[in-house]
C-alpha cells in the first residue's frame, strides 16, 4: 500500500455526528446522516465525537475519564484541524484525503493497514518514548499513563499539564517512581498480611504506596491476575482499595520470565483492544492486527472489508468473514434469523399454520379440523381459520368459508405466509451459494489432482495449470458475494434502484454458473479450455466488482431503502 | 490442606475463635474449606434485631489471593432467611464489589467481609430485591464469582 497522508478532521462529519440521535434509532440516524452528508467523503475518520461504544465506556467511566477520552484513539489526528503538518511524521498514515480515495478506489474498497506484532510493539514503544520525553517521566510510568488514557496522547499531555498530581494519582502512579526504583527488601518486624508469615529474612516488596507483602504472595497474586484473569494493563496493588498500578519493571522483579512474556503479550492485546482503529485478525492463530479508520457509526454506510497478511478477508466492523455488500447490522440480523428459522422454515411452511389470535405456530397432528391453540386456548378451524364457535356442530364438514372471522384470519395468515415465502426465497438462494461454494471447492480439489496427473502426461508446466486455481478462487469469492447479495436483498425495500441491483445480481449469478460448469468438464479437455476459463474467470470478477461497486456507492449515498426495523 | 490458604485460614480461625465484633459469630469451621457465620443487623427496622442470617464462606486453595465465595443460606432449622436487600438475590447470592475480582484484596479476611456485609445491611433503606431477581434466580447457573454484576452501587 502506498504511503498516504493524514486527512484533516472533517468538520461536516463531526457536526453531523453531534446532531445524530442515539444509536437505538438506527434507521432514522442513517437517513439523517445521509441527508446531510457531502457527496465525496469515503470514510469518516478522526473525529472526536462521543462514541457510545459500550465496552469502552464501562472501563472509561470507572477511570473517571469521561466519554471524550474514551473515544478518539486515532494516532494523534484528533484535534489537528487546520494543523495537519504537525502529525505528518506519525508513522501510521492509513487515512488519505477524501479526494484521493474517490479517485483511486472503488466504492467498496476501504483503506487499511496490516501490522505485525513487532510493528505494534514498535508503535507502542514509540509512543511511550515520545510521551516519556515530553513529560519527563520514566518509560514504565509513561506506559501506565498512556494505558490509563487509552493512548490518546494529546488529551493525556493536556491533563498532565493541567494537573500533574491528580493525573498521576488517578492513573495509579502516585509520585516518585523515579526516586524510588522498585526493589525487593527484608524489613525488620515485617509480617505479611496475606499469608501471615513473618521472619527476619522474609523477602518483601512494596510499591510507593507502602503496602508491603512478601514476595511469595506478591508473585502468586500477580500470577493469578495475569494467568487466570488475563489482566495486564491495570493490575493494582494487592492492598485494600489501593489504586496503585503495577509497572513493568516491578513486575519483572517479582515474577518468572514466562509470566513476564505473557504479561507483555497481554499488554499488546490491550493496546490493540483499546483503540477503535485497531483490530486483531480473527483468523485462527493469526498474529497480525489491522488498522482501519472506519468507525462503528459508519457501518450503515460502508462495509469495511480488510485483507490480512494471512490472506483472510474480514469485515473490520464486526470481524466476521468478508460479507460485502451486506452491512454489518443486516448480517447480524440475517444470521440470527437463519439460526432461528432455517431448519424449521421449510417444514413450517408445509405443515403448520399460525393461530389467528396469538400467532403462535400450530402443528396439525391429526385429522380433526378443530384446533385449540396450546398457548392462548383459542379454538379455530384448521380449514377456514374461522372461530370454532361459529361452526356450530358442523365441524366435520367445514362450510363456513365465508364467515367474517375466517376471512380476516385467512388474510392475516396469507400475509404471514407471504413473509415466510419471501424469506425462504432469499434464504434458499443464500444457502445454495454457501453449499455450492463447498461443492466447487471439492470439485476443484479433485480436478487439481487430475491436473497433476495430466501435467506429467501432457507436459504442461506447473505455472500453466495455475489458471485452475485462480478460477476456483474467483468462484469461491463470487459465490461468497452472491450469497450476501441475497441476505442484503431480503432487507431491501423496492425502489427505483432495486431493478439495477437485481440485474447486476443476475449477471453475476450467470457468470458464476458458467464458470462453475467448466469444472465439470472432463479433465483431459481442461488444458484446451484454458483461454475460455481465463475469460470466464475475468468476467466473473468483473461482474463482482460491478455488484459491489454499485451497492457500496448507493449505500454511502443512502439510495437504498433498507428494512432495518423489520423484526428478525 | 494444600495451597497457601491453609496457614492463613488457621490463623484467621484462631483469631475469630477469640473475639469477634458484636452481631457476628462463628457457627462452624470444621471443614477448613467451608465456614458458616451468623450475622445480626443492629439499628435497622428492616431487619428484626433478633433475626440471624447465615453466611457460607467457601475458600479455594488460592485463598486469599482469590476471593472466597460468600452467600446467604436459606435454612429451616434453625430458621435463617435471606435478608431483603437490593443487592442480595433471593437465592442468597450477594452483589458486592468486595467479593469480585476487581474489588477483592487479599488483605481482606472473613471478619472484614462479615463486617462489610453487616454494614451494607445496616445502612440499607430499601426493603426490596434487586431488579430482575426472579429471572436471575430462575436462570442463573454460574458460581457467584463468575457472574458479572451490572453495577455495584456503593450507596445502597
Ligand atoms: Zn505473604
Ligand atoms: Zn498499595
Ligand atoms: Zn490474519
Ligand atoms: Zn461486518
Ligand atoms: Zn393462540
Ligand atoms: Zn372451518
Amino acid at each position: 500500500m502506498p504511503p498516504t497522508r493524514k486527512r484533516k478532521l472533517d468538520q461536516t462529519a463531526s457536526t453531523i455526528h453531534a446532531t445524530s440521535p442515539p444509536k437505538r434509532h438506527q434507521a432514522e440516524e442513517f437517513k439523517e446522516v445521509e441527508a446531510a452528508l457531502p457527496a465525496t467523503p469515503q470514510t469518516l475518520t478522526s473525529d472526536k465525537g462521543m462514541d457510545s461504544d459500550d465496552d469502552f465506556n464501562s472501563v472509561a467511566s470507572s477511570m473517571d475519564l469521561g466519554e471524550e477520552m474514551s473515544s478518539s484513539v486515532d494516532f494523534g489526528a484528533g484535534d489537528s484541524d487546520g494543523d495537519v503538518e504537525e502529525y505528518e511524521d506519525d508513522n501510521t498514515g492509513f487515512e488519505a484525503t477524501a479526494k484521493d480515495l474517490a479517485n483511486k478506489r472503488k466504492a467498496f474498497e476501504t483503506d487499511f493497514k496490516v501490522y505485525s506484532p513487532q510493528d505494534i510493539q514498535n508503535q507502542q514503544d514509540g509512543q511511550v518514548a515520545e510521551v516519556a520525553n515530553l513529560l519527563e517521566q520514566p518509560p514504565e510510568a509513561t506506559a501506565i499513563l498512556l494505558r490509563y488514557g487509552r493512548w490518546n496522547k494529546e488529551r493525556l499531555i493536556e491533563q498532565y499539564m493541567d494537573n500533574q498530581e491528580e493525573l498521576l494519582e488517578k492513573a495509579g502512579l502516585g509520585q516518585d517512581i523515579r526516586r524510588n526504583p522498585p526493589r525487593i527488601e527484608t524489613v525488620i518486624g515485617f509480617a505479611c498480611d496475606i499469608c501471615c508469615e513473618d521472619g527476619q529474612d522474609l523477602e518483601s516488596f512494596a510499591m510507593t504506596c507502602g503496602h508491603r507483602f512478601c514476595t511469595d504472595c506478591y508473585r502468586q497474586y500477580l500470577t493469578q491476575k495475569i494467568k487466570d484473569e488475563g489482566e495486564a494493563a491495570r493490575i493494582k496493588c494487592p492492598g485494600d482499595r489501593c489504586n496503585k498500578v503495577i509497572d513493568a519493571k516491578s513486575l519483572d522483579l517479582l515474577v518468572p520470565s514466562d509470566l513476564t512474556d505473557r504479561y507483555h503479550v497481554l499488554l499488546m492485546r490491550t493496546y490493540v483492544d483499546d483503540r477503535e482503529s485497531l483490530k486483531w485478525c480473527p483468523a485462527p492463530n493469526c498474529v497480525y492486527a489491522v488498522e482501519c479508520g472506519v468507525k462503528k457509526r459508519d457501518l450503515l454506510k460502508v462495509v469495511p472489508t480488510v485483507h490480512c497478511e494471512c490472506k483472510h478477508a474480514f469485515c473490520f466492523g464486526c470481524t466476521l468473514a468478508d460479507h460485502q455488500p451486506c452491512p454489518c447490522a443486516l448480517v447480524k440480523k440475517w444470521l440470527k434469523k437463519c439460526a432461528d428459522d432455517s431448519e424449521t422454515a421449510n417444514w413450517i411452511s408445509a405443515n403448520t399454520k399460525e393461530c389467528p389470535k396469538c400467532h403462535s405456530t400450530i402443528e396439525k397432528n391429526g385429522g380433526c379440523n378443530h384446533m385449540t391453540c396450546r398457548k392462548c386456548k383459542n379454538e379455530f378451524c384448521w380449514m377456514c381459520m374461522g372461530l370454532w364457535s361459529e361452526h356450530g356442530t358442523s365441524w366435520y364438514n367445514c362450510s363456513r368459508f365465508e364467515e367474517k372471522s375466517g376471512h380476516d384470519a385467512r388474510d392475516a395468515q396469507a400475509k404471514s405466509r407471504q413473509s415466510l415465502e419471501r424469506y425462504l426465497h432469499y434464504y434458499n438462494r443464500y444457502a445454495n451459494h454457501e453449499q455450492s461454494a463447498k461443492l466447487d471447492k471439492d470439485i476443484f480439489h479433485k480436478t487439481e489432482k487430475k491436473m497433476t496427473l495430466l501435467q506429467s502426461t501432457s507436459g504442461m508446466s506447473w505455472i500453466e495449470v495455475q489458471f485452475l486455481e485462480g478460477a476456483s478462487q474467483a468462484l469461491q469469492q463470487c459465490r461468497e458475494t452472491l450469497k450476501w447479495t441475497y441476505a442484503f436483498a431480503y432487507y431491501l425495500a423496492r425502489n427505483n434502484q432495486t431493478e439495477i441491483f437485481e440485474d447486476n445480481q443476475r449477471d453475476l449469478e450467470m457468470a458464476v454458473e458458467n464458470l462453475s460448469e467448466m469444472f465439470e468438464k472432463p479433465t483431459d479437455q481442461l488444458a484446451g479450455l484454458k483461454v475460455e476459463m481465463l475469460d470466464k474467470t475475468a468476467y466473473c470478477q468483473k461482474r463482482k466488482v460491478v455488484v459491489l461497486d454499485d451497492t457500496a456507492r448507493k449505500l454511502k449515498e443512502g439510495e437504498w431503502d433498507l428494512l432495518l426495523l423489520t423484526p428478525c | 490442606m494444600a495451597g497457601m490458604s491453609g496457614k492463613r485460614l488457621q490463623k484467621e480461625l484462631a483469631k475469630i475463635q477469640g473475639i469477634l465484633p458484636p452481631g457476628i459469630s462463628l457457627v462452624s469451621a470444621d471443614d477448613l474449606r467451608e465456614w458458616q457465620m451468623d450475622l445480626t443487623v443492629p439499628d435497622n427496622s428492616i431487619y428484626p434485631p433478633d433475626e440471624k442470617y447465615r453466611l457460607r464462606f467457601h475458600f479455594s486453595t488460592n485463598y486469599p489471593i482469590e476471593a472466597p465465595e460468600v452467600v446467604f443460606m436459606l435454612l429451616s432449622n434453625p430458621e435463617r432467611k435471606i435478608p431483603l436487600h437490593p443487592h442480595i438475590y433471593s437465592n442468597g447470592i450477594i452483589c458486592l464489589d468486595l467479593l469480585d475480582k476487581q474489588g477483592w484484596s487479599p488483605v481482606h479476611n472473613v471478619e472484614s467481609v462479615c463486617i462489610s456485609i453487616q454494614s451494607m445491611l445496616a445502612s440499607n433503606t430499601k426493603a426490596e430485591r434487586p431488579p430482575g431477581d426472579a429471572e436471575f434466580v430462575r436462570s442463573n447457573r454460574s458460581r457467584p464469582r463468575d457472574i458479572n454484576f451490572l453495577y455495584h452501587d456503593p450507596t445502597v
